[in-house]
This record gives C-alpha cells, sequence and structure tokens, in this order.
C-alpha cells in the first residue's frame, strides 16, 4: 500500500488506530451518563494547556494533559457540589479554557509552532515519533483502567443514585472518568483536533446502541466502529487530501445515518410483519380467555392459547387486545421475538 | 455490633438543602422487622427513605444504620434499595443480567470482579422475580412492571441485611405483587430487616407486621400494620389509593419462585 511507504503516514496511521479504539470505550460511559459534551468541554480546556506548552517551550502536549487532567477533576468537584450554579461554572470553565488558549498562542514569540488550527482539527502527518510514544501510554493506561474499573465506572453512569446507596465510592469513580476523557481528549488531539474529539467519543456510541443488546456488547462494537472509521477516514484524507479529523467524523456520521435508516426499516418491518401474525386470529374473533375453550399454555411471563395449532397470546394496546401469533416457539424462548 | 437495631432515629430532621422535610422523627427499627411506611402523596415518605441512605441530608438529630452514624456507615455493601423511579433510564442498552450485577458490585470493594457465586446470586435474584427467561434481554425491552422487578432483583441480588423499598408494588400486576410477596417473605425468614415504603398494604400485608404512617412530615402512628387504617394525625390521613387494578381477563403465569428466595 502506497500510503504504507512513508514515515509520517505510518505515525499516523497508527496515532488513528489508538484513537479510534480509546475514544468510543470513554464515550460509550459519557453517552450512559448523559454527558456527552465532556469531551468537548475538555477539549476547550486541552487548548489552554497546549498554549501554555507553547509558550513555555515545553511539550504541547504533556501540557495539555496536565491542563485537561486539572480541568476535569475541577468539573467534577463542581457537579458534586452544586446544583444549577454548576452547569454555568462549567460553561466558564470550558470558554475560558478557549479564551485562554487562544490569547495565550498569540503571545508566543515568532518561529514557534502557533498553528492554532493544527490544534482544533487536527494534523495527523505532524505526528513525531515522541508524540506516538505519549499516545501508547495513553492508550494503554486508559484501556487498562476501561478494563479494570469498567463495571463500577458502568454501574456509576447508569445509576448514580445507587451507586451512592449502596456506597460505591461515586466521586472518585466521576473523577477517573473524568481524567480518562481529559487522556482521551490529548490523545486525539493530533488525529481529530480539540474541537472534534468529542465526536468520536460519542458517535460511534451512538451507532452501536442501536445495535448492541447489552452494555458490554455496545463497548467492544463502538471501539469496533471507532477504529475502522478511524483509520478509514485517515487513509481516505491522504488519497482526498482532506483533513483527517474532518474527514473521520463525516465517515463516522454516515455510518450513524445508514445505521439508523437500517434500523428504522427493520423496525417497519417487523411491525408489517407482526400485523400480519395478528391477523390471523381475526378470522375467530372472540377474547381467550379462562374457559374459552381453548388449552391454556404458559409462555414466559404471559399466557399463550392452543388454537387449532396455533399458539395465540393475548397482547394489549391502548386500542384493545389483538392476538399474536407465538406459534413458532414451542419451549419458552430466550427471548420473546413478537414484542414491538 | 448487631445487637444494634437496623435503624434508630432520633430527633431526627430529614430534607433537601436547607429545608427540612422530615421533622423531629423518633423511630427504632429492630433487626429483622418487616416495617411499612405509610402516609399520602408527599408526606416525606421518600425523603425519610432516602435519609437512611444517605442520599437526603440529615439536618438534625441523628440517623444510625445498621450500628453507625448514616454518613459515616463503612460497609454499604449490606444495605439493599428500590428507588421509587418506576424505571431503568440508562441510553445505552443494559441487558437484566447486567443491571442486576450491580446489585453485588459494591459487596466486592474497588476491584474485584464478579465471581461465580455472584452470578449464581444474581441468577437467583432475576428468577425470584420471575425473569429468569429474560436475563440477556435488553431492560428497555420490557414492560414498565418488569422494569421494575429488575430494580427489585438487583436489590436482592445484594443478599442485604437491611433491604429499603421504595414503592415496589406500584405498576407491578396483582399476580406479581404476590410474587414478590413470596419472595420478601422468604428474605425476611432470613433475618433481613425490612422497610418498605407503599401507598397499598394489601399486596405485601402477609409480609409487613409493622406501620409507620407519616404526615406532612412527622409520624402520626406508628404500631401493628392492623391498626394504621385508623385515622390518625387530625384524620386526614388517607393510606393509599383504592386496592390493586381489576385483574385483567387472563392470569399471567406464576414465576418460579423458591423459598429461599435471592438468597
Ligand atoms: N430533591 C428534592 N429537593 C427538594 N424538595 C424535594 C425533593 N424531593 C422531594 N421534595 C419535596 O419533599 C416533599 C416530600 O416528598 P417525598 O418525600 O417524595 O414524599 P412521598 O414519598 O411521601 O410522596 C415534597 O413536598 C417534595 O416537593
Ligand atoms: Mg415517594
Ligand atoms: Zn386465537
Ligand atoms: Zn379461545
Ligand atoms: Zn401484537
Ligand atoms: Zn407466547
Amino acid at each position: 500500500m502506497e500510503v504504507l511507504e512513508f514515515g509520517f503516514m505510518q505515525r499516523a496511521l497508527l496515532a488513528s488506530l489508538m484513537v479510534g479504539l480509546v475514544a468510543p470505550a470513554v464515550g460509550v460511559f459519557l453517552v450512559q451518563r448523559r454527558l456527552s459534551l465532556l469531551g468537548d468541554g475538555l477539549g476547550h480546556v486541552a487548548l489552554t494547556g497546549v498554549a501554555v506548552g507553547v509558550l513555555t517551550s515545553t511539550a504541547p502536549v504533556g501540557a495539555a494533559l496536565v491542563a485537561a487532567v486539572l480541568g476535569a477533576v475541577l468539573i467534577e468537584l463542581v457537579r458534586a457540589r452544586g446544583r444549577t450554579s454548576g452547569d454555568v461554572a462549567l460553561a466558564v470553565l470550558f470558554y475560558g479554557g478557549i479564551a485562554g488558549g487562544v490569547v495565550l498562542l498569540s503571545l508566543a514569540p515568532r518561529g514557534r509552532a502557533t498553528n492554532l488550527e493544527a490544534y482544533l482539527f487536527g494534523a495527523i502527518t505532524t505526528t513525531s515519533a515522541a508524540d506516538l510514544a505519549v499516545f501508547a501510554v495513553i492508550t494503554v493506561l486508559v484501556l487498562g483502567v476501561v478494563w479494570l474499573l469498567g463495571q463500577r465506572l458502568y454501574a456509576v453512569s447508569d445509576d448514580e443514585e445507587y451507586a451512592r446507596a449502596v456506597g460505591l465510592p461515586v466521586l472518585a469513580l466521576n473523577v477517573v472518568l473524568a481524567a480518562l476523557v481529559a487522556s482521551t481528549v490529548v490523545l486525539s488531539m493530533r488525529v481529530v483536533g480539540l474541537l472534534l474529539i468529542s465526536a468520536l467519543m460519542i458517535v460511534p456510541s451512538a451507532i452501536a446502541q442501536q445495535v448492541g443488546r447489552s452494555f458490554r456488547q455496545t463497548l467492544y462494537l463502538a471501539c469496533a466502529i471507532g477504529l475502522v472509521v478511524s483509520v478509514a477516514g485517515t487513509t481516505t484524507s491522504y488519497y482526498a487530501g482532506t483533513p483527517s479529523g474532518g474527514t473521520i467524523v463525516l465517515l463516522a456520521i454516515a455510518l450513524f445515518l445508514l445505521v439508523t435508516a437500517g434500523v428504522a426499516l427493520r423496525e417497519a418491518t417487523a411491525r408489517r410483519r407482526h400485523r400480519r401474525r395478528a391477523e390471523v386470529h381475526a378470522a375467530h374473533p372472540h377474547e381467550h380467555g379462562e374457559g374459552c375453550g381453548h388449552p391454556a399454555v404458559p409462555h414466559g411471563d404471559h399466557v399463550d392459547y392452543d388454537h387449532d395449532g396455533h399458539l395465540h397470546a393475548p397482547h394489549r394496546t391502548g386500542a384493545g387486545v389483538h392476538y399474536d401469533e407465538h406459534g413458532e416457539h414451542v419451549a419458552p424462548p430466550a427471548r420473546q421475538g413478537s414484542r414491538p | 455490633m448487631s445487637d444494634r437495631p437496623a435503624l434508630r432515629l432520633r430527633g431526627a430532621s430529614i430534607g433537601y438543602g436547607d429545608v427540612a422535610i422530615v421533622r423531629g422523627v423518633d423511630l427504632t427499627v429492630h433487626r429483622g422487622e418487616t416495617v411499612a411506611v405509610l402516609g399520602s402523596n408527599g408526606s416525606g415518605k421518600t425523603t425519610l427513605a432516602r435519609g437512611l441512605l444517605g442520599l437526603a441530608t440529615v439536618l438534625d438529630g441523628e440517623v444510625e444504620v445498621l450500628g453507625a452514624p448514616v454518613g459515616r456507615l463503612r460497609e454499604r455493601g449490606r444495605i439493599g434499595y428500590v428507588p421509587q423511579r418506576h424505571t431503568v433510564s440508562g441510553a445505552v442498552p443494559a441487558t437484566v443480567r447486567e443491571v442486576v450485577g450491580v446489585g453485588r458490585l459494591a459487596r466486592l470493594g474497588l476491584f474485584r470482579r464478579l465471581r461465580p457465586a455472584d452470578r449464581t446470586a444474581v441468577a437467583d435474584a432475576v428468577a425470584a422475580v420471575g425473569l429468569g427467561d429474560r436475563m440477556n434481554d435488553p431492560v428497555a425491552s420490557l414492560s414498565g412492571g418488569q422494569q421494575r422487578r429488575v430494580l427489585v432483583a438487583r436489590a436482592l441480588a445484594a443478599e442485604p441485611e437491611l433491604l429499603i423499598m421504595d414503592e415496589p408494588t406500584a405498576g407491578v400486576d396483582a399476580a406479581n405483587q404476590d410474587a414478590l410477596a413470596a419472595v420478601l417473605a422468604g428474605v425476611t425468614a432470613s433475618g433481613t430487616t425490612l422497610v418498605v415504603v407503599t401507598h397499598e398494604t394489601a399486596p405485601l400485608a402477609g409480609v409487613l407486621s409493622r406501620a409507620v404512617v407519616v404526615d406532612h412530615g412527622r409520624i402520626g402512628y406508628d404500631g401493628p400494620l392492623a391498626g394504621s387504617e385508623l385515622p390518625v394525625g387530625g384524620g386526614h390521613h388517607h393510606p393509599g389509593e383504592p386496592g390493586r387494578p381489576p385483574a385483567p381477563g387472563y392470569r399471567l403465569d406464576q414465576p418460579r419462585v423458591t423459598p429461599e428466595g435471592g438468597r
């Protein structure tokens, strides 16, 4: 492959691989917690860190990491304390972050790398070998923490109040999650840029949750999707000459629309099939019940009525009762198929 | 420590911010007691329950849970809790197994994963609420009443010493209310202290022995459950909605209930 002939593209693809895997692994928890925009906010905060790094001639990536993690911890502490004021405090922190970053970068002496656009939208081909090393460490750390604490993070994201009632360390876990988000933001900086990071955390999860049946499945699926769109987007950007961040995100959104349409289509088909099944009963219009003459057959959490070799299940909706054909499963199934 | 009462409130005021909703409550619940917390809407039942769990603020007085002040209770994993919220709400799909599994986590410290024994406890709890065949289904695909039972299973899976349930029978049909009563009978037989906030005592009458009626944030009656229907607190107490919804035209099949319940 031609892409792989250049060192900068090898580094770019490696970086996009790590980002694609890590961003959704953290993003799923944010989506579950309905805090989808936390990544976006921390991206703003990281910009101040970048600027400080540029001004003081330290590595921008390291400085951004420090700023984002500090911002993340601060946000969690504010959230744990206040209510309405917390919302405003977050906004102040986020916009302060980006404003501070822009102003500080403008103060940098000539000759320093102050390309604002590169930080905001990504400049994957500028990924250095040193960056890659930092990214690899972040990747291992984030995935390791998710593996170790995933069940607890899920518990807190799913029902914070219950978690607190039974004594899980809610604040600590929230701080850990925020720190993971901050690390992911910095990891994504070169590939998708600080303004588009959130998309790579959230969109793969938004796709996966339409298909997944369990949290674990959704998590793995989101990571797989992130990996594919990230690597594919980077490759595409190389051939098309487009910025990698925007290309990756557009690809992810296209996939999101495709899957959403597919799921809608499948549901419409299922509804139509369900209506056809229900019509079988319409030929013998009476309400099945105790002593209606048809043998009752227990089936999961309800009772079917054996009707000339068909199993008919009462299905109550707002419009009254109709009967579903449950004949296709004689033994209690693992899941019920006819529940719309 | 186990000779200390399961709950002891002395002059306790509980509320949100600095507003006391429950005021000056004295209440002692001994180990193994089964208590119904009754009262009309907005009387402060949920606030009282949340105060016992550290979810509402103790503004005055003392609240001791399992022998320790509620703020300093270490082993909260010994508490089971069914919140009043009716449904499970996460944006990402989760299976019944995953949601109920959370009930075991608090017992395992910060890093340990669910062990085979924990998985068994989860499966038992889910079977006890009659959802054994829905273990791997997304919770969002269940009906409201079934989701309610998932939250009951999550509390049972903790094998709690103290089980606090806020309206566990709301939105659950008659057959499954009976099943829940059977499960709770098994749980209390093994010594679990049970506190049930409820509108309707009928479904769980066989399990609950003592009634505490909350009236405008104060305890208006505390005594045997049978006496709680009497007018108290100035005669404007209305303990609950009339009866259950009429039985549907067909019977749901009874979930498998083992005498040991979620144990
Ligand atoms: N989170 C809260 N913050 C402030 N006030 C609350 C909160 N939750 C409930 N209240 C108030 O406390 C009072 C009692 O509510 P609650 O304890 O839920 O009553 P019950 O459970 O008996 O219906 C109500 O007036 C309600 O408005
Ligand atoms: Mg209530
Ligand atoms: Zn029929
Ligand atoms: Zn019939
Ligand atoms: Zn139907
Ligand atoms: Zn059926």
